[in-house]
């Protein structure tokens, strides 16, 4: 039996800080085919955005941060993998949209200038002539108009969506295999937003990529993704096909993202159901489930939820809770759907 | 018309560009642009638009933190619009502001026993259990932990350093306050506690808001009345379920579709009925002629250009249900797929 296109195993993230290790990531693992969207949903220090650095190698570079497990990517594991290596990918058969198009772009460099780099460095053998019309295309097929003019400008001459659609250009310059995109449109207006993530979709029904999307935006994952990993405190708690994810959603914490959200297609609630008290630190994990502080039915499940880590059960929609499944269903049916 | 807390009538603020060693004005940017609104007491007044439509710099022209270039502010009956500071200060005590940013609006060298403290003190409101005690009524109202009252922002998360900023505009019992993205810089779960808060203040010391935020699904769940700006102008504004049930701008319609929504079973419908907006807003600079929605608009004629649409009641809406537009949208009327590309301005 092959491996999926991409295969992650008991990932672990770790940097040492002054105030101690912070864990970022732990134990986690997942899956993608080619052709598919993942989308990982969380919310700030969840681990989500150093999940997606680790796939990049780019935490390699800091001298503090600590990355174990096993990453596979068609067939090379990354995480063993020598720094030569890992360059070679990244960029090519991987590549990454971040959040804030600004600051990833370089201010002294033209957008175009950025384009063809990243071009030559995965085609040594092309001549600069091939390189821009290459980049000249891609601008093109991101939706910039007057492409050849934009190629010459400078990152802070573009406004927020065009330098998105820059961004995607440069990362597709490639035809990566896998493509990750980080809150790629968390900054940009509604409108904006959906440009892009039309744009997202329509080039990865082109191109074939593999792409995973991570975003606070349960909304966002509900228009994308084919499955859904929700993470929190550094560790995945539930993942499963993005349909059955949000139709019989299992964890207490995605109950709590779900019933927070205001949403424009139900009729407006008296009141939002939010989840008492805030994100856990990642330095001082809480003991046991780590969502047991914020979780209204901690108590239920004895002493585990305070001791125990639960670990992730149940097929292709899994969960991590010590709540036995029949209870959790019952809980949900009756106290929880009602209300969303 | 005695219940409107706050009046405002052809309201401007044009920021001068200036170039040279003699900074000779050379154009403006008219971030607000002639609006007309009123605030009533009691109500939540939601203002909505993507960035650069000028909702921040209404709220601030509100609150008088900005002094208008045109149009009238008018305040429980009194014009405020050019009122100098020592004037001002009385208008404080009705009139505060929560801002966007937990992090850049509290000073970082004050505990937060200060920061609440200080409006109190500026406004030398008596306090007879002693200033401590008033502060730590506040802490205890918006759900922190009163012995917290020496300690220093930076030993917040990002939700509770909001609940300081909306104490210390609570400090002084205002009558109006003037929130201005007050949960977009927060987490999901936190967003949704601070808005339950924002509720509960407002029906225990009858606060009227005035609700800033570009996220239309919280707009719609805390306001009465919302208002949707595009380019500084006001392009709809109705009642809550009129708006949000039969929008009638073109511009409301696209930005209500463009919203995601987290039913992965409607995706496909949802994305059919996606009005796709090409191109950016127009620069606030030179703003189009006529309607400035029209560069962008999928039912602009040639009327738009050379005329602007005045804010009226459109079609059979009710009174309070008003569009600036000339070929208002219909109930019903399919309006899919993608608009044109942009016409030159």
């Amino acid at each position: 039996m092959s491996r999926p296109f991409l295969e992650v195993k008991d990932l672990n993230v770790r940097f040492e800080t002054d105030d101690g290790i912070v864990q970022a990531v732990t134990d986690s693992s997942f899956s993608l085919e080619a052709g598919k969207t993942l989308g990982i949903v969380g919310e700030s220090g969840s681990g989500k955005s150093v999940t997606s650095l680790a796939l990049l190698g780019l935490h390699r570079t800091r001298s503090n941060a600590k990355v174990t497990g096993e990453i596979w990517l068609d067939e090379q594991e990354l995480v063993s993998a020598s720094d030569a290596d890992v360059r070679g990918l990244r960029g090519g058969k991987m590549s990454m949209i971040f959040q804030d198009p600004l600051s990833a772009m370089h201010p002294y460099f033209t957008v175009g200038s950025q384009i063809v780099e990243a071009y030559r460095v995965h085609h040594p053998g092309v001549n600069k002539k091939v390189a821009r019309e290459r980049a000249i295309d891609m601008l093109a097929r991101v939706g910039i108009p007057q492409p050849a003019r934009r190629f010459n400008d400078y990152a802070h001459q573009f406004s927020g969506g065009m330098r998105q659609r820059a961004m995607i250009a440069m990362a597709l310059v490639n035809d990566p295999k896998l493509l990750i995109a980080d809150e790629p449109t968390t900054a940009l207006d509604v409108t904006v937003q959906a440009q892009i993530l039309d744009l997202i979709r329509d080039l990865q029904a082109e191109f074939g990529s593999a792409v995973i999307m991570i975003t606070h935006d349960l909304g966002v994952v509900a228009e994308l993704a084919d499955e859904v990993l929700v993470m929190y405190g550094g560790k995945v708690i539930e993942k499963g096909p993005t349909i059955d994810l949000f139709q019989r959603p299992q964890h207490p914490y995605t109950w709590g993202l779900l019933g927070s959200m205001p949403r424009l297609d139900r009729e407006v609630r008296d009141r939002l159901i939010p989840v008492k008290g805030s994100p856990p630190s990642l330095i001082n994990l809480p003991s046991g489930c780590a969502f047991h502080p914020r979780c209204p039915y901690a108590g239920r499940n004895g002493d585990r939820s305070f001791t125990e880590v639960p670990v992730l059960t149940g097929g292709v929609h899994s969960v991590a809770c010590h709540m036995p499944p029949e209870e959790r269903n019952r809980l949900f049916q009756e106290d929880i759907a009602p209300n969303l | 018309m005695s219940e409107n807390l706050l009046e405002v009538t052809g309201l401007q603020k044009h920021f001068p560009i200036t170039k040279g060693l003699f900074k000779r004005q050379v154009g403006a940017v008219r971030a607000v642009d002639g609006i007309d609104l009123t605030v009533q007491a009691g109500e939540t007044l939601g203002l909505v638009g993507e960035s650069g439509c000028g909702k921040s710099t209404a709220g601030r022209l509100f609150t008088r933190i900005l002094e208008p270039t045109g149009g009238k502010i008018v305040f429980e009956g009194q014009d405020i619009s050019h009122r100098n500071m020592a004037q001002l200060r009385p208008l404080r005590r009705d009139v505060q502001m929560i801002f966007q940013d937990p992090y850049s609006s509290l000073n970082p060298r004050h505990t937060i026993g200060t920061i609440i403290s200080a409006p109190l003190q500026i406004q030398n409101i008596p306090t007879p259990q002693g200033l401590k005690k008033a502060v730590q009524e506040l802490l205890e109202l918006v759900g922190l932990n009163p012995e917290h009252y020496n300690r220093y922002p930076h030993e917040f998360s990002g939700g509770q350093r909001q609940r300081i900023g909306i104490a210390r505009a609570l400090a002084l019992r205002p009558k109006l306050i003037i929130a201005d993205e007050p949960v977009s810089a927060l987490d999901v779960s936190i967003q949704a506690q601070v808005v339950n808060l924002l509720e509960d203040l407002q029906s225990e010391f009858d606060l009227t808001y005035v609700f800033i935020a570009h996220d239309l699904s919280v707009v719609r769940h805390i306001s009465d009345r919302v208002a949707v700006m595009y380019l500084g102008k006001v392009m709809e504004i109705a009642n809550r379920d009129d708006l949000y049930k039969n929008p009638r701008h073109p511009y409301t319609v696209a930005l209500m579709s463009a919203v995601p929504v987290p039913d992965p079973v409607r995706r496909d419908r949802a994305q059919r009925n996606r009005v796709l907006l090409t191109g950016d807003v127009p620069s606030p600079i030179n703003p189009p002629s006529g309607c400035r929605f029209r560069t962008r608009c999928w039912k602009a004629q040639d009327i738009c250009a050379t005329e602007e649409p005045p804010l009226v009641t459109r079609l059979d809406d009710p009174a309070s249900h008003l569009t600036a537009c000339h070929f208002p949208v219909v109930d019903d009327e399919a309006v899919t797929g993608r608009t044109p590309a942009a016409a030159p301005a």
